[in-house]
């Protein structure tokens, strides 16, 4: 075969190629001009030009989660390169897999406070799975294959390339070579889990009284909802999602009793409460789970099934350990079940308890029916109508606060990777350029992002890219004139003492806004307008459609756990809580 | 105390990132010894944590999730010997300092010395070091610097490790 020669800034489009990307999303400047100019001479990678690197991230981000595959985005240094970060904590947050990769000065100014420099590997160190400072245009390609198999293997997450302008020299030429295969010294990766360990979880899962079986962000990161499904049916036990497992048990499945946690349904945190053993996969007792850990789970038994030993027994202990993938492993376990023919009939009061929950205090998902004093919109009504006008079938990206908890609870998410949002971080900001993300993946999808007005405005400027590019996403912004989630809390815990949570008076005119951009802008404020509101807004197939709903400003999200309680001390409602 | 045993990749960020996983949960790191194997692409590293109540499990755990990280051990739990070395300059005689050093049992040796101050190395257990220096608190002492505790395991098992992942596309 004959040599291919190319330049640092062409070999490393060329190696994001033959790791078959065909997407990326970046923003240029002077250390990355190199790399641009590459980008231009070739048609293999698309680059997606956005308007603030933040978005670069959460577009790249927004793709990785529906997709499954990696993201890939492009910065220049210094401000280019602290710019991505929040987006790089917010995917290392929720182990998703990234390669980014950022300009650097040229070698020779590294460290002499030349113009543009940030210690990118340094500030970046605790919020990366991995990063590496290219020092030899040659090993270029080997560094992207490397990137690649850490961002997507194991635990997945983001992993920063950052490459000094000189190492791209358009006339700087070396032989390329993408190596087809690649060595890292002991990089341990678990796959199946032992069978002394499945046996052991089995006889725990058939000797129990009262299982719930607890999915979270890893169970749709290893692809594991098939087998979750199967192993469910088999047990007929309850399941529970997290914020980041949505979807990967269906929610219309009669198993399912909602997300569990801080805002879960009271029949989930019951169960988990209530639970002599609990089945975590792919999930890390987070604090937003647990609510106070001492308190958490003390009847049940644990079982934990998760890629990252670091993720098991960290914060609570566990009777067996599977560091494994998801999907694997429940295969394991529902090889074992099916070979024992068990019958979890025993299951069934259990079953009919959590349904009894249900009946008590959960969720009214038909709150379209009702009507409200002076026709005024609450945001729940906002979801289910959205859901109704989607048929549940739209990707929903959401943003941070009331409105992303609301999405949550009332969206039935019937698969995995549909329901994409910021859940460990938390980052206002990421709704819309992950949506824009998400459709550039599936551009004959419907694309939803719920947002809040104060979300919104932080990411608000890519309205922009999705011009350019022709996006017709549809945001739906439950405006409640107010940082909602924080005035919930300052209502609950400092006596309505609103500190700084409004700026009714300057709010935008959204519709203008949208327009401005070239979108369709709508507005709604009564109730009786709302579903047709929805039913017009995606039908309007190819226009990006801005739908400010008006919802009432003091509606709260519940259940509520109680801070340092258990996971069955909730607030129900304003007047109404499971505890004294 | 906690001594752990670390093999890791020769680069640059490689420390930085250990040194990380301390750092970010404030906890402090008594000493850190760092050089390179027979191996050279490998550095080995051993460090002492007093911090009490640090969770060491998860640590050592998130230690072995770095990718630079070929290796962990935590040698207190270990069968393990361990070693210090430190190099003392006094304000003294020979005559005097030999007279300081005396009932102790490492080993010792003068490295330089006038009429007016001694320097002088140790090797030895860390406890008994740190007896000596908390002694020589009282007296005028110019400077010390140590080794930190180096530390391995006894027998014939080893932390190096020929392991490598081969990763293949198809
Ligand atoms: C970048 C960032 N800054 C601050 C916060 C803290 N925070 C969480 S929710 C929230 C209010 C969000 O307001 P809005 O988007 O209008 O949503 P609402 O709660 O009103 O539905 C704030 C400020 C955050 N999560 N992210
Ligand atoms: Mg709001």
């Amino acid at each position: 075969m004959a040599k291919v020669m190319t330049s640092g800034g062409e070999a490393l489009i060329k190696a994001l190629a033959d790791e078959n990307v065909d997407i990326i999303f970046g923003y240029p400047g002077g250390a990355a001009l190199h790399i641009y100019d590459a980008i231009y001479q070739q048609d293999r990678v698309q680059h997606i030009l956005v308007r603030h690197e933040q978005a670069a991230t959460h577009a790249a981000d927004g793709f990785a989660r529906a997709t499954g595959k990696p993201g890939v985005c492009l910065v220049t240094s210094g401000p280019g390169a602290t710019n991505a970060i929040t987006g790089i904590a917010t995917a290392y947050m929720d182990s998703i897999p990234l390669v980014v990769i950022s300009g650097q000065v040229p070698n020779h100014l590294i460290g002499t406070d030349a113009f543009q420099e940030t210690d990118m590997m340094g500030i970046s160190r605790p919020i990366v799975k991995h990063s590496f400072l290219v020092q030899k245009p040659e090993e270029i390609p080997v560094i992207v294959k490397k990137a690649f198999h850490i961002a997507t293997s194991g635990r997945p997450g983001p992993v920063v390339i950052d490459v000094p302008k000189n190492l791209t020299d358009p006339n700087e030429k070396f032989e390329y070579k993408f190596p087809s295969d690649l060595y890292l010294r002991s990089f341990a990766l678990y796959d199946e889990a032992e069978n002394s360990e499945v046996k052991k979880a089995v006889k725990l899962l058939t000797e129990a009284e009262r299982p719930v079986i607890y999915a979270g962000g890893g169970a749709i990161n290893s692809n594991a909802a098939e087998e979750i499904y199967e192993f469910g049916k088999l047990m007929g036990c309850p399941v529970t999602n997290t914020l980041m497992g949505l979807g990967v048990y269906p929610a219309s499945d009669e198993q399912f009793v909602g997300m569990l946690g801080m805002h879960g349904t009271y029949e989930a945190n019951m169960v988990m409460h209530e639970a002599d053993l609990i089945m975590a996969i792919g999930a890390r007792f987070d604090d937003r789970i647990t609510n106070n850990p001492n308190k958490f789970g003390l009847q049940a038994k644990k079982i934990h099934i998760d890629s990252d030993p670091s993720s098991i027994d960290k914060i609570i202990d566990v009777d067996v350990a599977m560091t494994g993938n998801a999907k694997k492993v429940i295969s394991q376990i529902n090889k074992e079940l099916k070979a024992m023919n068990f019958d979890n009939k025993k299951f069934d009061p259990w079953m009919k308890k959590a349904m009894q929950w249900r009946a008590d205090h959960g969720l009214n998902h038909n709150m379209l029916d009702q009507k409200n004093p002076g026709d005024i919109i609450l945001p729940q009504q906002v979801i289910q109508s959205a859901y109704k006008a989607t048929d549940g079938k739209a990707f929903v990206t959401s943003d941070v606060g009331q409105h992303q908890m609301f999405a949550a609870q009332y969206y039935h998410f019937n698969e995995p990777r549909k329901w994409i949002n910021s859940g460990g971080l938390g980052t206002m900001g990421f709704g819309l350029p992950a949506a824009m993300g998400v459709k550039f993946a599936f551009p004959d999808e419907t694309v939803a992002c719920i947002t809040g007005e104060g979300s919104i405005q932080m990411c608000i400027q890519e309205l922009s890219t999705c011009g350019q590019y022709g996006l017709p996403i549809k945001i739906i912004n439950l405006n409640n004139r107010a940082l909602g989630m924080v005035k919930q809390w300052q209502d609950m815990q400092y006596g309505g003492r609103y500190s700084s949570i409004s700026y009714e008076d300057s709010l935008p005119d959204f519709i203008k806004l949208a327009e401005s951009y070239g979108h369709v802008g709508m507005k709604v404020e009564k109730l009786s307008e709302l579903e047709a509101a929805m039913e017009e807004c995606f039908a309007l197939k190819n226009k990006l459609v801005f739908l400010d709903v008006y919802v009432d400003p003091d509606e709260h999200v519940y259940p509520m756990l109680k801070a340092g309680g258990d996971m069955s001390e909730m607030y129900l409602s304003k007047t109404e809580k499971t505890f004294e | 105390m906690n001594h752990i045993a670390l093999l890791m990749e020769n680069q640059p960020g490689a420390l930085s990132r250990v040194i990380g996983l301390f750092s970010q949960r404030g906890y402090n790191i008594d000493s850190l010894s760092v050089a390179p194997t027979q191996d050279e692409t490998l550095s080995r590293l051993t460090m002492t944590i007093g911090e009490e109540g640090a969770d060491i499990n998860q640590i050592l755990k998130q230690l072995y999730k770095l990718v630079d990280v070929v290796m962990v051990q935590n040698l207190s739990e270990a069968d393990a010997l361990t070693l210090e070395l430190a190099i003392i300059k006094l304000n003294k005689t020979k005559a005097d300092v030999e007279g300081l050093i005396k009932n102790y049992e490492f080993e010792r040796e003068i490295l330089d010395e006038k009429d007016n101050y001694t320097v002088f190395k140790v090797l030895g257990d860390t406890q008994e070091i740190e007896n000596l220096l908390s002694e020589l608190k009282k007296e005028e002492f110019l400077e010390v610097t140590r080794s930190g505790t180096l530390g391995i395991t006894k027998g014939n098992e080893s932390l190096a490790t020929n392991d490598q992942t081969k990763i293949s596309y198809d």
